[in-house]
This record gives structure tokens, C-alpha cells and sequence, in this order.
């Protein structure tokens, strides 16, 4: 009856905390999602200063601000407690989610728009870096030792599946505002991009409730009873060599190649399907999202496995197999769909022509499309948007050009294997780093300790690296997958290090 | 195992400064071809953020050098024992 009574206990406790970190999950990635509508939205290219703002806003603030909210808010868990921190960071999130889906476009408040957009983007990035610590934590205090892996990869799964969510909730959004599926677009484009900023109120406020009637950590109380709480967490977790040794080693060893290969893994595969592949809008997201489906179980899986043989070598054989396969995988989700390889019905090339004229003026834009039909099933869309100008000779410079291509169903489905298989690595690096890093630090300053690593490792190796692997694709041109040459540098410099220096011992207890 | 764990320190102590001129370098190249305030920012945050993170790879191989990781801490007691052994 006892064990019952403790797993019950242990389940709601996963329950809370995940459903609340699998919102906070949600509620930064739409925002990642839709750069590009909410940059025209309130960041106009006319306008250079709030263009500025909008590379500070996508680029930087919601990855690199994450590391500091792993400071404040892991501090703020070690002085008050778990439960109350990560209370805070949830409607630190839930509220500026909601806000930027209230603020009035740049047309309607002017440069009041962007910087708002800023501050709240900067918001959600510090509550992120809050919340991952003191969930983790929370569930990892509760757990039975020999558990504590298949428990925490509970916690493991709210990322993927916050993204898998992010990515549902805006394409039916997308397609439902209108019958007729161009007009639907627009309107996304136009209102509907607020909608799943503003629904996620409605969960937030669900898990708020959730949270407030949870009991703070066992272990954490029995540290408060007895006067052993720690009066400068940061001071404890990077003032002193020995706690600040195992900070570098879990930044270095694990998480630094753990957030590569996350990151790579979804963001940038679709990124990647649809810019580089040219695969059209729709079907990107769709292949990342049965990828994300068929996938996910296997945080459990790899994490439950962690608990009997450790979790070090299921860790850096994630992070080798990345690595050694990684090219192969990337090249063959170009060549799968390269247009060159497949046999053209050029019987059935269609090539539309319009013209609109420009107001005030006798020039007009003009727009091509030119749509290729192939044997296997693939159509390309290829459009081209200039100016026709009145007077002879002058020509666009450079004319807006823009590929899509709708893939067959035999190509899509392998893509979504090849999907499949980068996400099973994240599964197997990601699965266990939970439990592997509670168990690195003592509970008085384990939020701090843990925090910061963490979110080094992922918010600025990962998270910066569809940017860096899209910044080498400008610097060498030639080469469609020069990009991967940043994640196969971080993850095989850290699967070294992991290989070298961490112990695949459990610790038991961590209730010291 | 100890010694390789040791000498490989030197490796990184000699990779974080390495990384630091690389990233150097091709900020100041991106930065002459591309001179708009796009690049400029994308580049100084690059900096901001990876020196800090070059100079603890820098750390982390004095630690490996000088033999810290050759017993790693087997309960938390190892590791409150702070007092004794500052920074």
C-alpha cells in the first residue's frame, strides 16, 4: 500500500511539473516559429532601426538570456524553495506569451511596438532559464533512486512535445481562419498569428492552479527544518572549486554536445527541409511532427535504461552516432528531393504571369510562377517577383525569388525516417541528462548548480545553432551541408571530454 | 587513466584560446565583406557570449592539468567540503 501511496504521489508530482514546463515550452517556441510573420508584423524592413531591433529580439534575446535566468531564478529555488520559484517562472512566461499576443502592430503604436516585443521576448527567455532547473529538481527529489531516470525523462519529454504542440497549434490555426486556404494564410498572416499566443493563457493558468497546490521538495524541507539551506547559492555553486569543477565538466561533457545534437536534431532538420530542401511550408513542419510522434517514447525508454547501466555511455553513443552519421543523413535528405536527380514532365510546366500596376506611377510588379510537375509526384513552385518598369532598359536588380516544392509521398515518408533517426539521437542524449545532472550536486544549491549548464549548453550551443549553421552556408557557398560542421565539431569535442572525465556511476542518494 | 585525463588539460587549455582567435578573425572578415549593423551585431554577440565560455574551457583544463578530476566526488558530502578549499 505504501509503494502504491508513493507512486501515485510521484506520478502527480510529474504531472504538474511537466504539464507546467511543457507550457513554458510551447510558449517560447511559437515565438520561434513564427519569426517571420511577427518580424513583419513589427519590425518593418523601411524602417532600420526596428529591423535592428528584430535581429536583437529573434536572434539573440530568447537563447542567450537563458543562462541568466538559470542564474536568478536557480538562486532564488536554492534560498525559497523549488516550488515557489518555478511558480514564478510560469507566470513570468504565461504573461508575456499572452502580451505579445496583445500588442498592437508597428502601423498602429509605432517604435513602442518593437521594443515591447524586445522586453517580452527578453521575458520569456530569464523564465525559461528558471524553469527547466527547478522541474527537473523537483521530480528528480521525489524519485525512487533506481527510478530516477524513467521519472525524470518525464520532464525530458515537455520539450519535444511543447515543440510538436507549437507546431500543430499553428498550422490548424493557419488553415482554419478561412474555407478557402489562401485566404486562411492571409489572415494568419494578418490577425490569426495571435491566436496561439493567446490560448496559451488558458493553460497557463490551468498549471498555475496545478502548481500552487503542490508540496514543496521533500528534501528540500527537511534541508529548511534542519538550517541547512544555503545563504549564497552562487557563491557556493561557482565560488568554490570543488562544485565548480563539476559545473565545467557537466557544461562541457554533456550538455554543451547534448544541445548541439537537441537542436540540430529538430530545429535545424527543419529548417533545413524547408530552406535548403525547399520543401514547402506545410510538409516541413508535418515530417517534423511524426518524427517528434514516433520518436518521443524513446526519452523514456533510453532514460529508463540509464537507470540499470548508467547514464554516461547512453549519452556519448547519442552524441557519437550524431556525429558519424550526421553528414550521410543531411545529404541524403537533399539528394531525396533534388529536382536534378528526378525526371521532368516538361509537357505539363505551367508559367503564370500577373501584373499590378503600381499606384501614382505607369510601372507595376510583376510576378511569375512557373510550376514543374515530375514523374515521381513532386511539383516546384518557383516564383519570381520584379519590377516592370515603363521606361525601357531598366531592369530589378534583384528580384525576389522563392522556391516550394510539394514532395511525393514516398519521399515524405523518407524524410520523416531520416527525421525519425536524428530525433532518436536527441532521445538518447536527452533521455538521461536529467537525472545525470541532479545527481552531480548537492540539493542546497543543486537549482543553481544544474541550471546553469544546462542552459549554456542549450540555450547558447544549441539554440545558437540553426544561426551558425546558416552563417557557414553564406561563408562557403558550395556546400549545402557545411553547416553541420558546427555541431559535429561541439559534439565530438564533448563526447571526449564525456568520455574522459565523467563516471557512469549513479549516486544513490541525493539527499544530501 | 589519471594521466590522460591530465594531459589532456593541456589540449584545452590550448583549444580556448584557439577558438577565441578563430571567432576573432572571422568576425573582423564577415564584418569588411558585410559592413552593415546586422553583421556588426550578430558578431559582437557571438563574442560576448562564447569569450566567457573560451575562458572556462581554459579553466576546466587548468582543473584537468592539475589533477581535480582524477577522483570525482562520490556524495555530496566531497563537494560541501567547500570551506577548506576555496577557489
Amino acid at each position: 500500500m505504501n509503494n502504491n501511496n508513493e507512486t501515485k504521489g510521484i506520478w502527480k508530482v510529474i504531472g504538474a511539473s511537466s504539464l507546467g514546463t511543457l507550457i513554458e515550452w510551447y510558449d517560447f517556441y511559437i515565438f520561434g516559429s513564427l519569426a517571420v510573420v511577427i518580424a513583419n508584423q513589427f519590425f518593418p524592413k523601411t524602417n532600420p532601426t526596428a529591423a535592428l531591433l528584430s535581429t536583437l529580439a529573434t536572434f539573440a534575446a530568447g537563447f542567450i538570456v537563458r543562462p541568466f535566468g538559470a542564474l536568478v531564478f536557480g538562486r532564488l529555488g536554492d534560498l525559497v524553495g523549488r516550488k515557489y520559484t518555478f511558480l514564478l517562472t510560469l507566470v513570468l512566461m504565461g504573461g508575456s506569451t499572452f502580451a505579445i499576443g496583445c500588442i498592437p502592430n508597428y502601423d498602429s503604436i509605432g517604435f513602442l511596438a518593437p521594443i515591447l516585443v524586445l522586453v517580452l521576448r527578453l521575458i520569456q527567455g530569464l523564465a525559461l532559464g528558471g524553469e527547466y532547473g527547478g522541474a527537473a529538481t523537483y521530480v528528480a527529489e521525489h524519485s525512487p533512486a533506481h527510478r530516477r531516470g524513467f521519472f525524470t525523462s518525464w520532464i525530458q519529454t515537455t520539450a519535444t512535445i511543447g515543440l510538436f504542440i507549437s507546431l500543430g497549434v499553428i498550422l490548424l490555426t493557419r488553415h482554419l481562419l478561412d474555407a478557402d486556404a489562401t485566404k486562411s494564410i492571409e489572415k494568419f498572416n494578418d490577425w490569426g498569428w495571435r491566436i496561439p499566443f493567446l490560448i496559451s493563457i488558458v493553460l497557463v493558468i490551468v498549471s498555475i492552479y496545478i502548481r500552487w497546490r503542490m508540496k514543496e521538495s521533500p528534501l528540500y524541507e527537511k534541508l529548511k527544518t534542519e538550517g541547512k539551506t544555503s545563504v549564497n547559492p552562487l557563491k557556493e555553486s561557482f565560488g568554490h572549486k570543488a562544485n565548480l569543477k563539476m559545473v565545467l565538466l557537466a557544461l562541457f561533457g554533456a550538455t554543451m554536445g547534448q544541445g548541439v545534437v537537441w537542436y540540430t536534431g529538430q530545429f535545424y532538420a527543419q529548417s533545413f527541409i524547408e530552406n535548403v530542401c525547399k520543401v514547402d511550408f506545410d510538409q516541413s513542419r508535418t515530417i517534423l511532427i511524426w518524427g517528434i510522434l514516433f520518436a518521443t517514447p524513446f526519452f523514456v525508454v533510453f532514460a529508463s535504461l540509464s537507470d540499470k547501466i548508467g547514464r554516461k555511455w547512453i549519452m556519448m553513443m547519442g552524441m557519437l552516432l550524431a556525429v558519424l552519421s550526421y553528414q550521410f543523413l543531411f545529404t541524403y535528405l537533399y539528394h531525396t528531393v533534388d529536382e536534378k536527380t528526378k525526371i521532368e514532365l516538361v509537357e505539363r510546366k505551367e508559367i503564370k504571369t500577373t501584373v499590378a500596376p503600381i499606384a501614382n506611377t505607369k510601372d507595376a510588379i510583376r510576378k511569375v510562377m512557373t510550376k514543374t510537375y515530375y514523374a515521381d509526384g513532386m511539383t516546384m513552385v518557383q516564383t519570381k517577383i520584379d519590377t516592370a518598369y515603363a521606361g525601357s532598359g531598366k531592369i530589378t536588380q534583384k528580384p525576389l525569388m522563392s522556391t516550394a516544392k510539394t514532395i511525393s509521398s514516398s519521399d515524405y515518408w523518407k524524410m520523416v525516417g531520416v527525421v525519425f533517426i536524428l530525433i532518436l539521437y536527441v532521445t538518447m542524449v536527452y533521455g538521461p541528462i536529467a537525472a545525470f545532472l541532479v545527481e552531480l550536486f548537492p540539493t542546497k544549491i543543486r537549482y543553481t548548480s544544474m541550471s546553469l549548464p544546462y542552459h549554456i549548453g542549450n540555450g547558447v550551443f544549441g539554440g545558437l545553432t540553426p544561426f551558425i549553421a546558416t552563417l557557414l552556408t553564406t561563408i562557403y557557398t558550395n556546400d549545402k551541408t557545411v553547416g553541420l560542421l558546427y555541431p559535429i565539431v561541439i559534439a565530438t569535442l564533448s563526447m571526449i571530454i564525456g568520455a574522459i572525465y565523467i563516471s557512469n556511476r549513479i549516486d544513490p542518494e541525493v539527499n544530501a | 587513466m589519471n594521466a590522460i585525463k591530465k594531459y589532456a588539460g593541456i589540449v584545452w587549455i590550448i583549444l580556448g584560446p584557439l577558438a577565441i582567435h578563430y571567432l576573432l578573425q572571422t568576425a573582423s572578415s564577415e564584418i569588411a565583406k558585410k559592413p552593415g549593423i546586422d553583421t556588426k551585431i550578430q558578431w559582437a554577440v557571438f563574442i560576448t557570449v562564447f569569450y566567457p565560455i573560451a575562458i572556462g574551457f581554459i579553466l576546466f583544463g587548468l582543473y584537468a592539468l592539475e589533477g581535480n578530476y582524477d577522483h570525482l566526488p562520490e556524495s555530496s558530502d566531497e563537494i560541501n567540503d567547500y570551506e577548506a578549499k576555496p577557489l
